[in-house]
């Protein structure tokens, strides 16, 4: 039992100590630094260029693409841990060890199909609708 | 958890942040705030994964719902036009109708935790290797599915990307 509620109380330790060190960083910015506001520092600091637009346009679809490739990777990703965790010991057994890599490496090989067909319709290719990009980047 | 009293702070602390967060969500008026506050709340759900010992559900909450949709519901605030002023999102506030919903989940929260045997003890093992040793074994197809999911995920949005490449919509 206390071996099962260690990890989460490391865990919990980390996470109070991460926030902590962010709230007393903040705290002691607000308590020990000077406050002199004007519009130069009011205004958004965009890697210390001017800013060139409103962030409240509309970006391009182009990052939504993007993200949707990510979220599938990632539940890939997932889908990996719970064999990971097994295959240590699967491979006491060589048998047990190839069949669970000879399953996993199906899973893989089908997404990796996804991925030559995302690359083959250059959905990874920044650019590769550059006129449709730059008419529709407001 | 060990202690009964500990577990309960811990229990009121997770699902505090996870309200709070929740009202933040449902109340502010920017709705880039409500977005980022999305985050923590998905993060609150996630610690209480973890609090009921579904470590593997805790993991992926926070893999997938805080790391990669709550990143694909900014991008969609960012693609919504009209949001150029900031005070667009929850434009009116209704009390009686809210107080009135919360209510009525609130009783039907209470049924459905009546209905099941109370002091239901939460499986202590770490879920990681019984899920990985069912996906490997009894659940070999379904696991090889999921692949098949995935990729037609992955061709539909690249299909609709082409789509909108086009211009023609």
């Amino acid at each position: 039992m206390e071996s099962q509620t260690l990890p989460y109380i490391a865990l919990g330790i980390t996470v109070a100590f991460s926030v902590g060190i962010a709230m007393v960083i903040l705290v002691l910015n607000r308590l020990l630094g000077p406050h002199r506001m004007n519009a130069e520092k009011g205004a958004p600091f965009e890697c210390g260029s001017d800013p060139v637009d409103s962030p409240g346009k509309r970006v391009n679809v182009r990052f939504y693409v993007v993200a949707i490739f990510f979220v599938v990777f990632d539940i890939e990703a997932v889908f990996l841990f719970p064999w990971a965790v097994l295959y240590r010991e699967l491979l006491a057994t060589p048998a047990f060890g190839m069949l669970a890599l000879a399953e996993v490496v199906v899973f893989l090989g089908i997404l990796a199909m996804g991925l030559w067909y995302v690359w083959g319709k250059g959905a990874l290719d920044w650019a590769f609708d550059a006129p449709a990009s730059r008419r529709n980047h407001g | 958890m060990t202690d009964p009293i500990v577990s309960a702070m811990v229990f009121y602390a997770l699902a505090a942040f996870t309200l709070v967060a929740a009202g933040f969500v449902a109340l502010s008026g920017n709705i880039v705030h409500s977005a980022f506050a999305l985050f923590a709340t998905l993060f609150g759900v996630a610690g209480l994964y973890a609090y009921l010992s579904a470590d593997l559900l805790a993991v992926v909450q926070m893999l997938v719902y805080v790391g990669g949709i709550s990143v694909l519901v900014l991008f969609a605030v960012m693609l919504t036009s009209g949001l150029d002023g900031p005070l667009t999102s929850n434009p009116t506030f209704r009390l009686g109708g809210g107080i009135v919903l919360m209510l009525a989940v609130a009783a039907a929260a209470f049924v459905a935790a009546t209905a099941v045997p109370s002091g239901v003890e939460s499986a202590a093992v770490p879920t990681t290797a019984a899920i990985g040793d069912a996906l490997l074994g009894a659940y070999v197809l379904p696991f090889e599915v999921v692949s098949v999911v995935l990729l037609a995920a992955l061709v539909g949005a690249v299909t609709l990307a082409r789509g909108y490449k086009g211009g023609h919509r």
